[in-house]
């Protein structure tokens, strides 16, 4: 029976690659990522891990890549254009996220309303434009769109004979905010090609190693989504590296309590909350690079801090991070130090240049006027000293998010984690320390070093679904679904979560999910009496629900064995 | 990328599960179309503009203001202590200068709200602003304080609440009493003896357009506002004098009140009235919102709007300048006014009944305040309603001189309690608030 399933973490330093089974872990490799040559390097991941294992013994593999994450950070974006069009409010040339951004004519208002209409002649010159200047790939994004798509799909419909591929805004999220459906379309656009390379070759090398097993990303909001789709939604792959992190440590949290994540890396560490085992999404979506866009993701919080983060000293003080100026002294860096090389003269980690470590945190001693021990254990308490401090402002700014109900007003839900989990290299040695100046229970996750390439794994689809009704007007629409169907005036809230949990099911099926994995979420249900010249005319009703980031039901069997 | 030109903090609380009744104008989805909009348009990713999330007040940040009979339980639902949180949110933010300006977008209002308080008024039951900056003065020592009412309804409750007090500005500017409920905000009522010019009212005639309000701005509020020199410009942000409101008779825009807002230049705006919660609500808060942050806000126009067809008469505009030529007269004959009024007098008393529209409850009100040449006089008010309550009122002011300290601690101590069910005192000099019963 296919029951393996293949994990594999694309990261800036180092690639990740599982393969898990019922007996838990079956192999593992880590293998140096070759950014010039990422596809060999996923290829070479692969070979390890598969190598004494048969292809039909394999379910499924699921991807995180950083391949979109890189081309935005990088600024190595696709040419792309923009056509939008906004109407009144706040001016749309505060807006312009390109040189080829287009804006015409044309205004939807908050209802849905139809205030100015499109200008074709103006649409297909803009479209000209973009097409004299080679550009192949095109975002559309009007205000409103998600209440009425008409004017989007109207662009869309002219302009679509004339590029290789059109991105439409209200396809990609079913939420409000224009300026991120800008910037969401945009980054579609812009990512498609290199998203679009990416699955060309992953597809025909599997095949010439007969490989045939579905193939699945993961999105930033720690769900998996068929690798077929994403060439429609490129944009979903972008930030799947914290998510795996947090996905990782997922099947290590108590089912029942608040918990902390630190993933603590060579650069970074970056922190997520749990809460009863399931990660919180970032209420708006993926902020990367100064663009905040429509992208669901888990909400994670990166900060400069981790095992190679420069350490000097300012006077009394001593400084960590936020920048990294390369490897520890310990495994071969030219000075400066770091905490990994504090860590080495502390006796905690083994394994590299324990001298040359010593060296660089003479360095600081000197200047600090203690020993070298000192000197280590005072950069080492303070290391762990900063991640604690973030990780409390990370909750602080959780329960500092505002609520627009008395009932969610008074329940006042503060999350308080009393616990905390560590993944990534050096987590294990942080570890007693953290837990010893703490109120947390600090536990390592079982494989830490590679428990991103496992949370990657055994992530389950996702997805969310925004449904409007309206009974005055007879209408229920999902406009992100192509759905609109007519309802009666007795149409409920009750009716519409139901209606858009079917959607949503329907959706997640369609992305490559396991009908055993549907474990849905009401996100959001509102209703409202409509009260027009003093008289109830109808209910307006909102309903956004989602597949919730969790792991595959078959998970427990491979973590049981994980954890020993 | 936008930046704002001001640091902006927003408490937004649409109380979207509370409702006077489920048809009422005050109803869950008063605001629904406001944050689609405000979400829509990014302002909240904007640098510079920041969502804070509201606070709760505490029952002294109620008992600094109002006498709620027979309790704050019986006043207010958790939803009026959220919202007078929202704006205490703002305030504190705005002292600690966590934020340059702050707008409070909250329900349920409360501008109608006055000292005493048996139970809702025009969809009032606690005064927000009033409740806000009492607990600004008590913890940050703020003293003078300007409130510039911009509903269309005469804010008749904060007018009640700082009739006495020559240290807080009111300003209101609404649609002509006789035209619209209350049915008070005459040039006439201008504050008591020892505050007499403290309170200004400008009533304008129906139909007044963008350019009646801005005349009122510029050659009222902004002259007044120079030479009463507050530590605090607060503005009570009603918005039913937009054209499409259904429950008012005004022809402004949001174009209007964004123009007004940058001029007027608040520190602090509370959200009040405003019912027409499709068609100016979304495009009023917006324009307001990037008025106070210092962004362009030249684009924000609602679908049905016409400059040339809102415009108002001719005999409009004249009404208004004759207006505004009053209430001016009142502010610079201010100290004249008071020393008239004081002389030859230790008391004044005023009789008059209020009317709770919201709760139904009639009330009648005897008020004594004790004229002071030092302060501006401790005062009592004994109030009775049909509810069948009857309360003694009395009311220390936070700079009072000792001599009325004095006195009203003696009322309080010697008030006959077979008379009145409850004797309450606001000591505002302590920060404290007592009630004494029979039993
Ligand atoms: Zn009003
Ligand atoms: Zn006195």
């Amino acid at each position: 029976m296919a029951s393996m399933i293949i994990g594999l973490d694309v990261g800036g330093t180092h690639t990740d690659v599982i393969l898990a089974g019922e007996n838990g872990l079956v192999n593992r490799a880590k293998v140096l990522t070759d950014t010039s040559d990422l596809f060999g390097t996923i290829l070479t991941g692969l070979d390890r891990i598969t190598a004494d294992v048969r292809p039909e013994d394999i379910s499924h593999a699921v991807l995180s890549t950083t391949l979109t994450t890189n081309a935005i950070v990088t600024n190595n974006l696709h040419r792309a254009g923009m056509i939008v069009c906004a109407g009144p409010g706040i001016s749309v040339d505060a807006f312009k996220i390109c040189d080829d951004f287009h804006v015409v004519d044309g205004a939807i208002d908050h209802s849905g309303r139809e205030i100015k209409g499109l200008n074709e002649g103006q649409i297909r010159a803009a479209a000209s434009q973009l097409q004299e200047k080679g550009i192949d790939c095109v975002g559309v994004a009007c205000k409103f769109s998600t209440r009425n798509p008409a004017h989007e799909l109207k662009i869309a419909e002219i302009i679509s004979p004339m590029f290789e591929r059109v991105f439409i805004g209200h396809r990609i999220s079913g939420n409000f905010n224009f300026p991120r459906r800008i910037a969401t379309t945009f980054l579609n656009a812009s990512v498609y090609p290199v998203h679009k390379a990416f699955f060309n070759a992953v597809q025909s090398s599997l095949v010439k190693r007969g490989l045939t097993m579905p193939i699945y990303i993961l999105k930033a909001d720690g769900g998996t989504m068929d690798f077929k789709t994403s060439i429609d939604f490129p944009g979903q792959s972008i930030l799947s590296g914290p998510a795996a992190s947090v996905m990782g440590s997922v099947p290590f949290a108590d089912t029942d309590a608040e918990t902390l994540v630190l993933d603590i890396g060579g650069t970074t560490t970056d922190m997520a909350v749990l809460v009863n085992g399931v990660p919180l999404l970032a209420p708006e979506g993926i902020e990367l690079n100064g663009y905040k866009t429509l992208i669901r993701a888990l909400k994670t919080m990166s900060v400069g801090l981790g095992g190679d983060s420069f350490v000097r000293v300012d006077g009394e003080n001593i400084i960590i991070g936020p920048e990294r100026r390369g490897p520890a002294m310990a495994y071969g860096g030219d000075a400066p130090t770091t905490p990994t090389d504090a860590l080495f003269v502390l006796g905690k980690a083994a394994g590299g240049d324990k001298d040359a470590a010593a060296r660089g945190i003479n360095g600081i001693a000197e200047k600090l006027g203690v020993s070298v021990t000192a000197a280590a254990y005072r950069v080492f308490d303070q290391t762990c000293r900063q991640i604690l401090e973030n990780a409390r402002q990370m909750v602080d700014m959780i329960n500092s998010r505002p609520v627009y109900t008395v009932r969610e007003a008074l329940k006042g839900r503060r999350i308080n984690p009393d616990r905390l989990l560590m993944l990534g290299g050096p987590a294990p040695y942080f570890a007693d320390h953290i837990q010893s100046i703490s109120d947390y229970k600090v536990k390592t996750v079982p494989h830490w070093d590679v428990a991103n390439a496992i949370g990657t794994a055994l992530s389950r689809t996702t997805c969310e679904v925004t449904l409007f009704a309206d009974t005055s007007k007879r209408v229920a629409t999902a406009p992100a679904e192509r759905f609109s169907e007519s309802i009666g005036s007795g149409f409920d809230l009750r009716a519409a979560t139901d209606m858009a949990l079917t959607l949503l099911k329907d959706k997640a099926l369609s992305q490559g999910a396991d009908v055993k994995d549907l474990e849905t979420d009401l996100l959001e249900s509102l209703a409202f009496n409509q009260v027009r010249n003093f008289h109830l005319v109808g209910k307006t009703i909102r309903v956004r629900v989602q597949v919730r980031p969790g792991l595959v039901h078959n998970h427990e069997a491979i973590v049981r064995h994980l954890e020993r | 990328m936008l930046k704002a030109k001001h640091k902006t903090g927003l408490v937004f609380f649409p109380a979207f599960d509370w409702a006077i009744s489920p048809t009422h104008p005050e109803r869950e989805e008063r605001l629904l179309y406001t944050r689609d909009q405000i979400v829509e348009e990014g302002l909240l990713d904007i640098d510079g503009i920041v969502e804070l999330k509201a606070g709760v007040i505490d029952p002294i940040d109620v008992q600094r203001v109002h006498f709620c009979v027979p309790d704050i339980g019986s006043i207010m639902t958790e939803s009026h202590f959220i919202s007078a949180g929202g704006a205490k949110t703002v305030g504190c933010a705005v002292m600690e200068k966590k934020i340059e300006k702050g707008f409070a977008l909250v329900r349920p209002p409360g501008h109608h709200s006055m000292r005493v308080a048996h139970g809702g008024r025009g969809f009032c039951n606690v005064n927000n602003e009033a409740i806000m900056i009492e607990q600004l003065r008590a913890a940050y020592g703020i003293d003078r304080v300007a409130i510039v009412d911009t509903d269309c309804h005469h804010g008749d409750g904060t007018q009640d609440i700082y009739w006495h007090d020559p240290d807080t500005l009111c300003i209101s500017i609404h649609q002509d009493g006789r035209t619209l409920y209350p049915g008070s905000g005459f040039v006439d009522e201008f504050g008591g003896p020892t505050a007499a010019g403290a309170t200004l009212n400008i009533p304008l005639p129906p139909y007044t357009s963008e350019e009646g309000f801005l005349y009122v701005v510029n050659n009222v509020v902004l002259p007044v506002l120079e030479e009463f020199k507050p530590d605090l410009i607060v503005n009570s942000a009603g918005q039913d004098n937009h054209f499409t409101d259904p429950l008012t008779n005004m022809n402004f825009s949001a174009q209007g009140y964004a123009d007004l807002t940058r001029l007027l230049n608040p520190d602090i705006a509370v959200l009040e009235g405003g019912y027409s919660i499709e068609g100016a609500l979304p495009y009023v808060n917006l324009g307001l919102i990037l008025a106070m942050a210092g962004i362009d806000y030249s684009n924000v126009k609602e679908p049905d709007y016409d400059f040339e067809r809102l415009r108002q008469s001719a005999e409009v505009t004249g009404a208004i300048k004759k207006i505004c030529g009053e209430v001016m007269d009142v502010w610079n004959n201010r100290h004249a006014i008071r020393k008239q009024m004081c002389s030859n007098q230790d008391t004044a008393e005023r009789r008059r009944n209020v009317f709770y529209d919201t709760a139904g409850i009639n009330e009648f009100q005897h008020e004594t305040l004790n004229i002071c040449s030092k302060c501006g006089g401790v005062l009592k008010i004994d109030s009775s309603a049909d509810t069948g309550s009857h309360i003694l009122a009395i009311h220390i002011p936070k700079k009072a001189c000792d001599k009325c300290k004095k006195t009203g601690r003696q009322w309080y101590e010697t008030a006959d309690t077979g008379r009145y069910e409850m004797i309450m005192m606001q000591d505002r000099p302590e920060d404290r608030f007592l009630v004494r019963t029979a039993s």
